[in-house]
């Protein structure tokens, strides 16, 4: 098996994944003027409440109302999104409200609607709070890309070109958070999915697993390269793959075992978690076969100098 | 390894104290001598928030953002409000500092969020603020400078900026009093410095008028009739009784160094709790199944060793849970299942090392001390790179109060840890224990050849 051979076949997989979820992150711009995502009230700050009627749901008309009754020039709350979930509940979400106000809101609810609620769920997060967070994110992932950079760096230090071996484990790491990226954009446009605290959870454990996978392989090409010094550099990285293959491929398994039974079985309130990070760590242990040791061979052999010149040739 | 047995003595014992820490929620040890108890501990799991309903309210410093609040008014905010709490007879309520000017709240299990934001939002900012020569009626609303670095006579607005003396952080005392004439008065006592500053500022400032002034509003602005030296002082105002005593308690309790606005509040019903509860455990038990299942049937004996060093470590897991203890949310069961398999990678790292020495011809014993070797540097690293990614995540999630973060961090470097004992020296114990009972040359097929 020659993996590396195709290289160009499979960063070209790798772009026809990523491509449409950039794509979808403009739409959801677009869409939303606030960023590539749906972002949720985590990061957007505003308000979610999720009840329970135990006797007739009322219509998502007649919630909107009472929301707008509630508004207030302080506390805007008019135009919430409402929607129905199973068992009789309801999540709508407005702009910030304080429990104080919660409190008059569910209270009215009762007696409009004549049916007990019970609030299962309630989030306030004020906006400035929520840009906060957001930018904090942002840090928290760029910091632990360098983090990660440098003990990888500091790891190969016996090996000729070791910041190579943390390049190319950073650029496939970004593949990975551009799949996970991509997904979350593609199932918000779609079907309203919000980034939340815990999407962040899941890309950043992504991003762990993407390096912890692709370390693996770069550690067989790491001894390899001591072993096999008179084996050309190509067929020494592919050698390392496939003698690593057979683990990639179990640890996966694994890993998805777990997940999906998380999936199935681990209830509505982690599953948009757990389907990022099944997403996530299948495009991590991808990224780490097919993208991050092949990148190796490119910068060896440095072939971004014959790019165009190949393609002259194929012109002619 | 010369004291193999050792290992495996000590590993048993582990799994002994472990299994009694699992199954006990209590734990208690004599002393023998004259029986009274050593140690005894609540060792129930903790559950989080999301796991067992509540209220998690994060509360920030009302102070402009280029006001730096100092370590020490942040923690006597967060006592007077923990006592504040303990007051409505909240149990197992929990605050801590988040950040340099937040403080996370938690309350467990309460159904009424919305009287304990109430009753926590009072923040009951006493200030004596210095009205000049102009007499100011109670009830009015007015603007002080405490907190504002450098401030300017007036706001944007026009309204005057008043001088802020002192706050209620110099109480040391307030209760209702009455006066002569039978009116109901709240009489104070001052801190020793605050006496000092009270007493300089009634002596330059005797004849006017010093208001006492209630998160911004004033209460009443008597003259300055001579100097308070003594650090003791009246309130004095049109109070009914009961207006008297809540004044007074507001006083004594509610003198927050630093004025706290909610900024994120976050209230889980109990049912949606339980279903996550089962339906998570569920899915680990079926997961953790599955992944013994295909570990034995993949690797043949040392799958079947390397699935009871999974039952170990996830019953050292639990054990530490229980012990250090780590609070369970839903995202730190996610971690800890996740971990599960994780756990797993670094016996299938060593196995398919074992398995490719074994093809090199080497005999049993070379090739797993061989496997143990070369596979060690790549399980370091690549766990090493998770546990910077948990740090990380652990800082992130501490600073703003996300606990559900930070709960997935904290379970998952935990379970890598604990998966690098397990996977490293608990299999390698009964793999060799097992070995010195059988011959492979006669059951190659025992290790997938």
């Amino acid at each position: 098996m020659n993996i590396i051979k195709n290289r160009y076949l499979y960063f070209l997989i790798s772009l026809l994944v990523i491509i449409p979820g950039i794509i979808f992150m403009g739409l959801n711009w677009q869409q939303t003027k606030t960023g590539p995502l749906q972002l949720g009230i985590d990061f957007r700050g505003g308000s979610l409440l999720e009840v329970q009627f135990e006797g007739t749901r009322p219509s998502v008309e007649e919630l909107a109302v009472l929301y707008k009754d509630f508004s207030t020039k302080t506390q805007p709350l008019a135009d919430p999104v409402i929607q129905s979930l199973d068992g009789n509940a309801v999540s709508i979400r407005s702009k910030t409200m304080t429990d104080e106000t919660k409190g008059l809101l569910v209270a009215e609810m009762e007696t409009r609607f004549g049916s007990k609620v019970i609030v299962q769920n309630f989030t306030s997060v004020s906006a400035s709070v929520g840009g906060e967070v957001t930018r904090a994110a942002g840090w928290a992932i760029l910091f632990a890309a360098a983090a990660i950079l440098m003990y990888i760096w500091w790891a190969f230090r016996s090996v000729e070109h070791a910041y190579r071996y943390g390049t190319a484990a950073i650029i496939a790491m970004l593949h990975d958070v551009l799949v996970v990226l991509g997904t979350e954009a593609i199932f918000g446009y779609y079907l309203g999915w919000e980034a939340d605290a815990l999407f962040l959870t899941a890309l950043l454990t992504v991003i762990g697993f993407s390096v912890h996978d692709t370390i693996v392989v770069f550690d067989r090409v790491r001894e390899n390269s001591n072993i096999l010094r008179r084996v050309e550099y190509e067929k020494m990285v592919n050698h390392s793959i496939i003698q690593t293959l057979d683990r990639s491929i179990t640890t996966q398994l694994t890993v998805m075992f777990t997940l999906l039974a998380l999936v199935l079985f681990g209830g509505d309130s982690i599953r948009h978690f757990v389907v990022i990070l099944l997403i996530g760590i299948f495009s991590g242990t991808y990224s780490s076969i097919f993208n991050a040791a092949p990148i190796l061979v490119v910068w060896e052999n440095r072939e971004w100098t014959t790019w165009f010149k190949r393609k002259e040739e194929s012109v002619a | 390894m010369r004291n193999r047995n050792g290992w495996l003595i000590g590993i048993v014992l582990l799994i002994i104290f472990s299994l009694w820490i699992d199954l006990s929620k209590n734990i208690v040890i004599y002393n023998p001598f004259n029986n009274t108890p050593i140690v005894d501990r609540d060792v129930n799991i903790k559950l989080g928030l999301d796991l067992r309903g509540g209220l998690q309210a994060l509360l920030e410093a009302d102070v402009p953002a280029d006001t730096s609040v100092s370590a020490e008014e942040l923690t006597n905010a967060k006592n007077i409000l923990q006592n504040r709490a303990n007051a409505l007879g909240v149990s197992e309520i929990t605050m801590q500092t988040a950040g340099d000017r937040r403080i996370v709240a938690e309350f467990p299990g309460i159904t009424n969020p919305e009287e304990v934001v109430a009753a926590l939002k009072q923040t009951a900012l006493l200030e004596f603020v210095d009205m000049g020569t102009t007499p100011v009626a109670a009830g009015t609303t007015i603007q002080t400078d405490f907190g504002i670095e450098s401030p300017a006579a007036t706001t944007e607005t026009g309204e005057i900026i008043y001088n802020t003396v002192m706050t209620g952080a110099g109480l040391q005392t307030a209760s209702v009093a009455r006066s002569e004439t039978g009116q109901y008065q709240i009489a104070f006592s001052l801190k020793g410095d605050a006496t000092d500053l009270f007493g300089e500022y009634t002596t330059t400032h005797t004849n006017q008028y010093l208001a006492i002034v209630l998160d911004k509003k004033v209460i009443s602005a008597p003259v300055i009739q001579s100097p308070i030296t003594s650090g003791e002082g009246v309130i004095t105002g049109s109070f009914t009784q009961e207006e008297a005593q809540t004044l007074a308690v507001q006083l004594r309790s509610g003198a927050l160094p630093i004025p706290i606005k909610v900024v994120q509040s976050r209230t889980v019903g109990a049912t949606l709790g339980e279903e996550s509860i089962r339906k998570s455990t569920q899915a680990g038990i079926i997961g953790m199944v599955v992944v013994i299942l295909f570990m034995a049937f993949n690797y043949r004996m040392p799958g079947v060793i390397a699935d009871l060093a999974l039952i170990c470590y996830a019953l050292f897991t639990l054990m530490l849970f229980k012990l250090i203890p780590v609070t369970l949310t839903l995202p730190g069961i996610a971690g800890f299942i996740l971990s599960v398999g994780m756990a797993v990678d670094a016996n299938v790292l060593i196995f398919e090392r074992l398995k490719e020495e074994l093809r090199a011809g080497r005999n049993l014993r070379q090739a797993i001390d061989l496997a143990w070797s070369r596979a060690w540097s790549s399980i370091r690293d690549s766990n090493t790179s998770t546990l910077i990614t948990s740090a990380i995540l652990f800082i992130f999630g501490n600073t703003f109060g996300a606990s559900m973060v930070k709960g997935f961090s904290v379970t998952l470097a935990l379970g890598v840890l604990v998966s690098l004992f397990t996977a490293i020296i608990v299999t390698r114990t009964f793999l060799h224990t097992v070995l010195d009972r059988i011959k492979l040359a006669e059951h190659p097929r025992w290790f997938g050849l």
